[in-house]
C-alpha cells in the first residue's frame, strides 16, 4: 500500500518535472526571441554551404606542413598542461580526501582551490591571464594547467577515497608512516583511475585548446582564425579536418591505454 | 603484569551517546578471548581503543607497561608493531599481490625510505612465504588479491597481521562475511597459529557458537557495558539470552 503511493508520487514528480521544462524552454524561446523553425529551416542551407566552400582543396593542402608544425605545438601544449597539473592534482588530492589529508585546514584549501579554478571556465581564464601575461603559448598552457588542476583534483579525491580508505586503516593499524601508506596503499589502488582522468584530460585539452589558440594566438587556434579571418574556407576545412582526425586518434589511444591498466 | 589492561575505558563519538562506559578487564599473555554482542554493542569501538585506531575519551589502556592514550605519534608506531589486527573486509591492496600485501605489515619496523623503496630481507621475505605456506595459500603469492576468495584474502589479512610479530592480534569480526565452511578454516588457521606462535588473540564475534568452540574466555558487551567476563564454560544459555536480550531466542526458533 506503502509502496503504491511512493510509486504514485514518484510518477507524479516526473509528471511536474517534464512540465516545468517544456514551460521554461518556452520562455526562454520567448525572451530570446528565437525562432526555432527559421532555426530548423535554416539548417539545409547551412550544410549547403558548408559543402561547397569548405572544401579542402589542392591549394590548401600545400599549406599542411604549417598546420601540421602548429597541430603539434597545440598537442604538446595540451599534454604537456595536463601532466603538469596532475603531478598538481595528485599532491592537491591526497591533501584534500577524507582518507590521507593531515589536516582540516589543508584539505579546505585543497578543495577551495580545486573547485574555484574548476568553476571559471578555461576560456575565461585564457582572457584573464591574457592581460598579464600577453598573447604568447605560456598564456594557453596557464589557462588549461589551471583549469585542468580544478578538474583533476576533483577527481583524485573522489578516486582516493573510494578505493583505499580500508587499506589505509589496515596500514596504520601496522605502525606505517603516512608516506608508506600513501606510495604502497593510496596511489597503486588508484592508479588506474588517476590515469584514465588524465587521459580524458589531454582529450578535452586538446579540443579546448583549439579554442584557448584563437583567443591566445598559438597553434592550431591560431591558424583556424588566421584562415577564417582572410576567408581562406578551403583551408579552414583542412585544420578542421586534422583537428578531429587527431582528436578521435587521441582518444581511440587513450580508450586502448585504458583498457590495458583497467 | 597482565599483557593488556583496559581501566574504566569510556568513549563517544559525540555528545549524547556513549558508546563504551567503564570497561575494564584484563588480558593475560596467550589467552584467546572473544567479545560477542549484538551490532552497535561497541565492539568494534573496544577493539580500536586498543591500538588507538579510534581515540580514546576517558580511562586507560595499559598494552606492554605503556599507557597507550598518552603515547606520543611515534611511539604509538612503536607500539602498532606488536598489534596485528585483522579485518571483516580483509582491507588489502586489491591490486597489489598476495607477499606484497603480506609484507605490508612490516612497515612499521622500517624508515618511510626503505618503505618506499620496499626493501625487505631475506629473513622477511622467507618468513612471509612461510606463514603463506601454514595457511594454505603459497602457490597463490604472486597472484593479485582481488583474484583470490574470500577465504583466501582473509587468510592473506591473518599472514600481513602475523608478521609484524605481534605480542597481541585483534581480530574485528574475521569471519562476518564468509560461509560457515570458510569461516571454519579460517577459525581453524588462527587458532592454531597463535597457540603456535603463542600470540595472545582477542576476536569481535557476533556468533556465539564460534567463540564457544574457539576462546578460553569471553566477554560480553551490551549497549557499551560489559555484562559478562568469564571462561567459556560459565557462558550459560541464559546469560547468552541476557547479552543479546530477546534476540537469539526470536532467530534460533524463528
Amino acid at each position: 500500500m506503502k509502496r503504491e503511493k511512493e510509486m504514485k508520487r514518484k510518477r507524479w514528480q516526473t509528471t511536474i518535472l517534464l512540465a516545468v521544462i517544456i514551460v521554461v524552454t518556452y520562455v526562454s524561446i520567448a525572451i530570446t526571441e528565437f525562432n526555432v523553425l527559421t532555426g530548423i529551416t535554416a539548417i539545409p542551407q547551412a550544410i549547403g554551404w558548408m559543402f561547397s566552400h569548405l572544401l579542402i582543396t589542392q591549394e590548401s593542402l600545400a599549406k599542411l606542413p604549417s598546420i601540421l608544425e602548429k597541430l603539434n605545438e597545440t598537442i604538446f601544449m595540451s599534454i604537456a598542461a595536463t601532466t603538469t597539473a596532475a603531478a598538481v592534482s595528485i599532491f592537491l588530492g591526497l591533501m584534500g580526501s577524507k582518507t590521507t589529508r593531515v589536516s582540516n585546514v589543508l584539505s579546505v584549501l585543497a578543495r577551495f582551490i580545486a573547485s574555484f579554478s574548476r568553476n571559471i571556465p578555461v576560456v575565461a581564464w585564457a582572457l584573464i591571464l591574457l592581460l598579464s601575461f600577453g598573447q604568447n603559448s605560456m598564456t594557453g598552457y596557464l589557462a588549461l594547467f589551471v583549469g585542468t588542476v580544478g578538474f583533476l583534483t576533483r577527481a583524485f579525491i573522489e578516486s582516493i577515497d573510494e578505493v583505499s580508505g580500508s587499506a589505509v586503516e589496515a596500514l596504520t593499524a601496522t605502525g606505517a608512516t603516512y608516506f608508506q601508506i600513501v606510495n604502497k596503499a593510496v596511489i597503486p589502488q588508484s592508479l588506474p583511475q588517476m590515469i584514465s582522468w588524465i587521459l580524458f584530460m589531454i582529450e578535452t585539452n586538446i579540443r579546448s585548446a583549439t579554442l584557448v589558440g584563437i583567443l591566445t594566438g598559438t597553434g592550431i587556434g591560431y591558424i583556424f582564425d588566421l584562415y577564417y579571418k582572410t576567408m581562406d574556407y578551403n583551408t579552414v576545412a583542412l585544420v578542421t579536418f586534422t583537428i578531429v582526425i587527431t582528436v578521435i586518434a587521441i582518444e581511440m589511444a587513450s580508450n586502448y591505454i585504458r583498457k590495458v591498466i583497467l | 603484569m597482565s599483557l593488556l589492561q583496559v581501566k574504566r575505558l569510556g568513549k563517544s563519538y559525540d555528545l549524547e551517546t556513549k558508546v563504551l562506559k567503564d570497561i575494564s578487564f584484563d588480558v593475560e599473555a596467550g589467552e584467546f578471548v572473544s567479545i560477542i554482542g549484538p551490532s552497535g554493542a561497541g565492539k568494534s569501538t573496544l577493539l580500536r581503543s586498543i591500538n588507538r585506531m579510534v581515540e580514546i575519551n576517558e580511562g586507560h589502556v595499559i598494552f606492554d607497561n605503556n599507557d597507550v592514550g598518552s603515547l606520543k605519534k611515534k611511539e604509538l608506531r612503536q607500539l602498532r608493531t606488536d598489534i596485528g589486527m585483522i579485518f571483516q573486509h580483509y582491507n588489502l591492496v586489491p591490486r597489489l599481490s598476495v607477499i606484497e600485501n603480506v609484507l605490508h605489515g612490516r612497515f612499521g619496523y622500517k624508515t618511510t625510505i626503505q618503505g618506499i623503496l620496499g626493501r625487505f630481507t631475506e629473513d622477511e621475505k622467507e618468513r612471509a612465504f612461510y606463514l603463506l605456506d601454514k595457511l594454505g595459500i603459497g602457490e597463490h603469492a604472486y597472484k593479485r588479491c582481488d583474484q583470490l576468495s574470500g577465504g583466501q584474502q582473509q587468510r592473506v589479512g591473518i599472514a600481513r597481521a602475523l608478521i609484524q610479530d605481534p605480542k597481541l592480534v585483534l581480530c574485528d569480526e574475521p569471519i562476518a562475511s564468509l560461509d560457515p565452511n570458510t569461516s571454519k578454516i579460517i577459525m581453524d588457521h588462527l587458532q592454531s597459529i597463535v597457540s603456535e606462535l603463542n600470540i595472545t588473540c582477542i576476536v569481535n564475534l557476533h556468533q556465539v557458537e564460534v567463540a564457544q568452540t574457539y576462546s578460553d574466555r569471553i566477554i560480553g558487551l551490551k549497549a557499551g557495558e560489559i555484562v559478562f567476563d568469564g571462561p567459556t564454560p560459565w557462558l550459560t544459555d541464559d546469560r547468552i539470552h541476557h547479552i543479546y536480550g530477546t534476540e537469539t531466542r526470536e532467530l534460533i526458533t524463528g
